[in-house]
């Protein structure tokens, strides 16, 4: 920690850079994806061309994401493991979330939401990449069986669903933490703020520094 | 191209109502299989007519050629040898294409606005222009018909000549058949005179004859007069109850809706919890208490 400005380093350039990278290809394959979801959402395919240029291009973006993941993955990995401090965070999530007084846990580098953020992304990530080969027209699909490609592309729709809403809840928490995106733009975090969110890791760096 | 002279009953991934003030009576083809001596005069007028050229292939040891439906042939023949009664062979020689579902498949699964259109009298057609070549009318088809075309990755498939039909002419395949095993008119007529065909079928024997006019698809606008109704799988698999498959049925009937307001209910969610709880802040005192 410099205790001078009394920031501490959240996270590194290279993890800033690849988080940022991933984002912005999740974001290209969700609004590619979701052109082909329902037809409320077909105008988004407008952004990429029309139709046929968003279904050209939605795989590739896709297996994009799935590299620049698995390489910021890599780097989180090991910050993933639950603790006892996070089963007791769990008990008062619904507290946290309503803002009440609570005494928080001497949680880690990570809390619980973000621990199940991260594996429900590193799972579904990989289905959305399996299934997507399966439906891959008119490259891969022609070689699976039609009942496999019509389960993959159920499976597809759900997994893709159930990314999208996870990131949902990502954006919306970084964003009503207040003070956490800066730690992932600029990369340091207020020590105050650590202390608030993550007493434990807070310890740790500041044992570190002394 | 869409015929604008033909009413439309639908199209695919549209929500909003569709063209369809003007009266059209349901039409349909119907293919007589007791009639039909295998010459292929009806694929060589597909091709002619709607003016496409398969790849020339090569000689598989069977009569069936091209082997199967592509891009670039929208009908072919398909040839079984099967004993179907007490030893006795028979030939039975299917012109296989799209059905031409009453309850189409492939336009329920389209996620393309107007890619496949259903027209008031029946007929389910492609429109190439709008195609964005994803595939799915594949998944969505219970007959496995439609194709992709290698070169322009665009959906094809048999159109009824809804072109000839705008302009008040039979299908090519129709208007060739030297035996008269393809008939065309209204649905009601040509299941009228197929019920003729059935009793003169039943009448030589075969006991049981029958209209395949598949409920599990609302019917079809294609028909087969079978000399074994009750066996459709002699004629190189055709099925014997065909229905749109229930993954496809669960993804467009259920998780496409549900999971579209999921989405708006969790940004939804997202800004009230803002909006009434407020910013989780941090005192920027806090450490020094
Ligand atoms: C990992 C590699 C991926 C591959 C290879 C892939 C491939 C595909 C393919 C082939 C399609 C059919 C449309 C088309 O051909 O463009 C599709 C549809 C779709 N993809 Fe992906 N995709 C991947 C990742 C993603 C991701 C990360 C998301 C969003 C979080 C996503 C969301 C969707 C959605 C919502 C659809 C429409 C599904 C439906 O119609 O029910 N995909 N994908
Ligand atoms: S490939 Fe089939 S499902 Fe996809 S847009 Fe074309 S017609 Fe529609
Ligand atoms: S047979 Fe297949 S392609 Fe033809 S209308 Fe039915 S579902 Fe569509």
């Amino acid at each position: 920690m410099n205790n001078k400005s009394g920031l501490i380093l959240r996270h590194t350039p290279g993890v800033r850079a690849n988080h940022w990278f991933v984002a912005i290809v999740f974001i290209l394959a969700t609004l590619s994806g979701l052109a082909f979801f329902h037809p409320a959402f077909f105008f988004l395919s407008s952004l990429f061309g029309g139709g046929p240029w968003a279904k050209v291009l939605h795989p590739f973006i896709g297996v994009i994401l799935l590299a620049a993941f698995f390489m910021l993955a890599s780097k989180e990995w090991q910050y993933n493991r639950v603790t006892d401090a996070d089963r007791q965070w769990q008990k008062q999530a619904l507290d946290i979330m309503l803002m009440r007084p609570v005494k928080m846990p001497d949680i880690g580098r990570y809390n619980l939401g973000q621990k199940y953020l991260f594996r429900t992304l590193l799972l579904m990530i990989a289905v959305l990449f399996l299934t997507g080969i399966v439906i891959w027209q008119p490259y891969f699909a022609p070689r699976f069986s039609i009942g496999l490609v019509r389960l993959a592309v159920v499976a597809h729709g759900v997994a893709g669903f159930v990314t999208i809403t996870a990131i949902i809840v990502h954006i919306y928490a970084a964003y009503w933490t207040r003070g956490a995106i800066r730690g992932m733009t600029r990369g340091t975090v207020t020590a105050a703020w650590a202390k608030h969110h993550y007493p434990g890791w807070y310890k740790e760096m500041s044992r570190g520094s002394k | 191209m869409v015929q604008q002279s033909l009413n439309i009953e639908r199209r695919s991934a549209t929500t909003t109502p569709s063209p369809g003030v003007r009266h059209s009576v349901e039409v349909a083809k119907l293919i007589d299989i007791s009639k039909c001596i295998g010459c292929k005069a009806c694929q060589a007028a597909c091709m002619e007519w709607n003016d496409i050229r398969d790849e020339v292939g090569t000689c598989k040891g069977v009569y069936d050629n091209p082997p199967d439906l592509s891009a670039g042939s929208w009908t072919v023949m398909r040839f079984s040898e099967v004993e179907a009664e007490n030893g006795k062979l028979e030939w039975l020689i299917r012109k296989d294409g799209c059905m031409h579902c009453a309850d189409p498949g492939c336009l329920k699964a389209c996620p393309a606005p107007g890619a496949i259109i259903q027209h008031t009298n029946g007929i389910v057609d492609f429109q190439q222009e709008n195609c964005t070549g994803c595939g799915y009318c594949i998944t969505g088809c219970p007959f496995n018909i439609p194709r992709l075309s290698p070169k322009d990755h665009k959906a094809y498939k048999c159109t009824l000549c809804s072109d000839r039909i705008g302009a008040g002419l039979e299908p090519a395949c129709a208007k060739t058949c030297p035996t008269g095993a393809i008939m065309f008119g209204s649905k009601k007529e040509m299941i009228i005179h197929a019920e003729g065909r059935i009793a003169d079928l039943k009448e030589r024997g075969y006991q049981n004859a029958g209209l395949y006019n598949p409920e599990g698809v609302g019917g079809t606008h294609v028909m087969y007069v079978l000399q074994h109704a009750d066996k459709p799988e002699l004629y190189s698999g055709l099925v014997k109850d065909p229905q749109i498959s229930p993954l496809v049925v669960f993804w467009k009937g259920i998780a496409k809706p549900l999971m579209s307001y999921g989405l708006g209910v969790a940004v939804l969610t997202g800004i009230m919890h803002y909006v009434t709880v407020g910013p989780n802040e941090t005192e920027e005192d806090e450490t020094e208490k």
